[in-house]
């Protein structure tokens, strides 16, 4: 109803962060994710598929390339004719799916990370020149980011994909490059806002730097949003990398990615419908994971959804 | 003249993840009806969250009304407004209380002509048909000065100006010939010309249609040229309660004296610099078992930090929450 | 409100001029674009054939001149594949995309909206978890993944739907979709599904929030009057902008969809250009599908101005 009462009104709730130190935050923000359960459970669901890429050659049952024919199409462990040395059986060449599943993670979250990585660090530094600078320059990056955004990105990315051609190093560039603009925006907002509040405008008076200024004032309170904005993304490109797999134009056909599981799968689809199933619940696993500690990241770094309890 | 609302003890807390905010803590107050009250606080005194607890306007959860009566007396008989259901209470606003809000903005709907907006209460409250409903709201815009009225009518908000869209948001609160009228702040967002205007024309109205009003703001000086008297509120607490006249002649509570202070000066030689009221604000997270402002407070003695004081009289109408006698320079003995 | 749609209309055919550049140097970044659209073991004399007939010798900035004079007028050249103009086979292909996108929107409004609605309204309800449940479902399942395991489960396993192909029937000379569509359309409809709910119950949550609504609960209307009026009329004007924008989204993204279920649009071309490196229908193909989100948007745009009175009746 009358939220604002409580929010803008009267000034009742004052911040109460302002002078802690980092225990105390760390605290507060272990608090904040055991009153929503959801962030906790999706940062879990995104650290097992952290460690699962990290520590994929010990807990692999199999090589992830091995191919063994007379265990070949092998179905999941709980089917009729399954069995225990294959959890979740294997594919057309006999290849463990679990495996190739595990060492799959690290072709996604190699993609997820430096692509928004690059991505991220390009944004933030045009975000802040266009922010800071205004005028023409702002309008003539402001006029690329919005070109960009405009074009029907799939389309896009799939022919990028089939120009450059399969490699791992081409898959991060092109969503590296491509997702830009949206850290552009994001940054030059918060920078526009930022500028105008009292605090940027007391620096100032005082005489700092503009650098001075970018680095003790602006910076910090970007890190929030842009964490928030990162989660969302690498999500994004998970399944993006996945999609161009799965049209064969990701990584080569032998290394052993989520997307090239289920370009095989897809061709067994009617016969052997596990071997495209499980790559796709690994997607979704991870998506998961990382929407639900990307929506409580937001909620918590928004105050005024933090001040309501539920 | 008879009271047309008596508030007492009235208790509002907000539960947040950061954990309670005692926003009021026992606000006792009366109005007289036709009368003017000013109420004056600074941000986070409880000012407008008295006025919304008593209208059921505030968001629960998180607010929690946890005490009080506000009673309500008008010719069908009386009322404790805390006690209403939502439909009761739906009943009451727009129709017999009006509420005006600080940015007519952001306080009127962008997509609704204002025309509209203002028929809306008439419909609910008086069940007047269309044809009516059109003639009324004209008149009403009328009255409340707006130039062109039978045109505007249809405008949206956004086409007015900040002190026509304040005027509308009058007609709104006006509507439906209400006994008490609720101004919350609404001079804030204008310039000072503007200010004198929607101040001049609530009094006009006032005067016409003997309604009651209730005026906060946190400007003492807006206070001496409209009100009867004034309640100066601390911490969700009233801490002084008199007659306009009186309150600026004797100031009882050394809040008041220093808000007083604080307001620049015209008569004075012009060298005083402007004084602010130093010391940490209240904490309402953790209300302590003492005077909120015994931190700010310059009288403050040994009791000040061990009890809550309470209300004492030290005029016919003029009540104050403190120990110290600032006239006498000495603690009270009589509470 | 003149001046808006035209500035609106200005900055549309910018941004088609940059997607016109963008194209045609996309060819030509890696070097040499004939060495994309032959086979790896053409000889010499083939290669310079093919240069000489897509008129890759000549200078680059007659070759830009060229293109974006063919552009205007819609043609992009002939499909090497096909032999024939690359925007015929474009418009061929269009009316399965657009009935395979539009489904999809339906359903996605069908069910998103109402659930945002409601979700938004009740904070913490049984219906608000639902409606968090379906946005993140929308926006953590691949619709790649999803037409897999709907083939499997509806088409393989209870044979209820039709997986693969298109059908229609013909009434009074029009082509009217059949039950063909529901599968691909559904898989095609998630993510937008969860983007409007997820949209609709935050706009929802934001306005009951509002200060002016706070001023309609002081006027005493009553909670449905307030709902009606206030809160839905004021969360439907952005609405529009996040359904013309997935709708755009709908008809440009189903290469995926339209490749697994064999739907003969404008998916299953790009792939199949891709699949036999004709780049001259993929350029054609980015171009149309940029034309269509392009004016999409603005309509969307022009839309959002006629129900928002503030830019309305702004100058």
């Amino acid at each position: 109803m009358a939220d604002a009462a409580q929010t803008k009104g009267t000034g009742l709730l004052v911040d109460q962060e302002a002078d802690q130190g980092l225990g105390a935050k760390l605290v507060y923000v272990g608090r904040l994710l055991w009153r929503d359960k959801s962030g906790l459970l999706g940062l879990i669901m995104f650290l097992t598929v952290v460690f699962s890429a990290v520590l994929a050659p010990w807990i692999s049952p199999h090589p992830p390339l091995k191919q063994d024919l007379r265990a070949a199409k092998r179905p999941p462990v709980w089917a009729a004719k399954g069995d225990i040395s294959h959890p979740l059986g294997t594919d057309n060449l006999g290849r463990d799916l679990l495996s190739r599943i595990i060492y799959g993670s690290r072709v996604s979250l190699t993609v997820g990370f430096f692509g928004v990585l690059i991505a991220g660090s390009l944004g933030l530094v045009i975000g802040l020149v266009s922010g800071y600078a205004g005028g023409r320059t702002d309008n003539v990056i402001m006029g690329g980011v919005n070109l960009i955004l405009a074009l029907p990105y799939l389309v896009f990315v799939v022919f990028i994909a089939a120009i450059l051609g399969r490699s791992l190093i081409n898959v991060i560039l092109i969503f590296g490059f491509t997702d830009i603009p949206i850290f552009v925006r994001i940054t030059r907002g918060e920078v526009l806002r930022l500028r105008e509040s009292g605090f940027v405008e007391s620096a100032k008076s005082i005489g700092a730097g503009r650098l001075r200024i970018i680095f003790d004032h602006i910076l910090p309170n970007l890190l929030g949003p842009l964490i928030t904005i990162a989660t969302f993304e690498m999500s994004a490109m998970i399944f993006y990398e996945a999609g161009l797999g799965f049209l064969g134009l990701s990584v080569p056909p032998s290394v052993p990615s989520w997307g090239n599981m289920l370009a095989t799968g897809r061709k067994y689809l009617t016969i052997y419908p596990w071997i495209a199933t499980f790559p796709g619940l690994a997607i979704v696993f991870t998506g998961l994971g990382m929407n639900l500690f990307g929506d409580w990241l937001r909620d918590a770094l928004d105050p005024r959804m933090r001040r309501l309890k539920r | 003249m008879a009271p047309i609302l008596e508030v007492s003890d009235l208790v509002t807390r907000f539960y947040t993840f950061d954990g309670v905010v005692h926003a009021l803590n026992g606000v006792s107050f009366d109005l007289q009806a036709g009368e003017t009250l000013a109420i004056v606080g600074e941000s986070g005194s409880g000012k407008s969250v008295t006025m919304m607890s008593l209208l059921h306007l505030l968001p629960m959860p998180p607010a929690r009304i946890e005490g009080g009566s506000a009673l309500f007396h008008d010719d069908s008989g009386t009322i404790d407004l805390l006690k209403l259901n939502r439909a009761e209470i739906s009943r009451v606003r727009g129709g017999r209380i009006g509420f005006i809000f600080q940015d007519a903005l952001s306080a009127l709907n962008p997509v609704m002509t204002v025309g509209r907006q203002i028929a809306e209460s008439l419909e609910r409250h008086l069940g007047l048909g269309h044809e009516q409903c059109r003639r009324r709201v004209v008149e009403l815009l009328e009255k409340v000065g707006i130039p062109g009225a039978k045109q505007r009518y249809r405008n949206y908000p956004h086409q007015f100006s900040g002190g026509m869209r304040q005027r509308v948001m009058i007609a709104v609160a006006m509507a439906c010939n209400p006994k008490i009228v609720i101004a919350d702040e609404p001079t804030t967002a204008l310039d000072v010309t503007v200010q004198a205007q929607i101040v001049e024309l609530t009094q006009q109205l006032q005067r016409e249609l003997g309604i009651a009003v209730i005026w906060i703001t946190h400007d003492l000086g807006v206070v001496a040229g409209i009100a009867d008297r004034v309640l100066v509120m601390y911490a969700g607490r009233p801490v002084e309660i008199a007659p306009v006249d009186d309150l600026y002649d004797h100031p009882g509570h050394p809040y008041t004296i220093g808000l007083l202070e604080a307001l620049p000066r015209m008569d004075a030689a012009g060298s005083k610099r402007l004084i602010s009221i130093e010391g940490s604000p209240p904490d309402l997270m953790a209300p302590p078992a003492h005077c909120q402002f015994a931190w700010r407070c310059r009288y403050a003695f040994e009791r000040c930090w061990n009890e809550v004081p309470p209300q004492v009289s030290v005029g016919p109408q003029h009540h104050i929450t403190c120990f110290y006698d600032v006239n006498r320079e000495r603690p009270r003995d009589n509470v | 409100m003149q001046r808006y749609i035209l500035s609106r209309l200005f900055q549309s055919i910018m941004i088609l001029f940059g997607v016109l550049f963008i194209i045609f140097f996309m060819l030509q970044a890696t070097g040499d674009p004939v060495s994309l659209m032959v086979s790896r073991n053409a000889s010499p004399e083939e290669i310079e054939a093919v240069r000489e007939a897509m008129g890759f010798n000549r200078p680059l900035i007659v070759q830009f001149g060229d293109f974006i004079a063919g552009a205007v007028v819609g043609d992009f050249g002939d499909s090497l594949r096909h032999k024939q103009p690359a925007m015929d086979l474009i418009l061929e292909r269009l009316p399965a995309t657009v009935e395979l996108a539009t489904t999809a929107l339906f359903m996605a409004m069908l069910i998103g909206i109402p659930l945002g609605l409601l979700g938004g309204s009740n904070p913490g309800s049984l219906w608000d978890t639902l409606a968090r449940g379906a946005g993140l479902i929308g926006q953590t399942i691949p619709n790649f993944w999803l037409a897999l395991i709907l083939i499997i489960v509806f088409a393989v396993k209870l044979g209820w739907l039709p997986a693969f192909g298109r059908e229609t029937w013909q009434f009074l000379g029009i082509t009217l979709p059949t039950r063909s569509v529901i599968l691909p359309a559904f898989a095609l409809g998630l993510f937008t599904m969860g983007q409007l709910v997820r949209f609709t119950r935050s706009a929802v949550m934001e306005i009951r929030s509002e200060d002016f609504v706070r001023t309609a609960y002081s006027k005493g209307l009553s909670d449905r009057q307030i709902y009606i009026r206030h809160i839905l009329r004021n969360a439907a004007i952005p609405l529009i902008s996040i359904i013309g924008v997935q709708f755009g989204y709908l008809l440009s993204g189903s290469i995926y969809i339209e490749t697994i279920c064999s739907w003969p649009g404008l998916g299953n071309l790009l792939a199949e250009a891709i699949g036999n490196r004709d780049f001259a229908l993929v350029q054609a193909i980015a171009f149309f599908t940029s034309l269509v989100v392009v004016t999409l948007n603005l309509l969307t745009d022009i839309a959002y101005g006629l129900a928002d009175p503030r830019i309305r009746y702004g100058d």
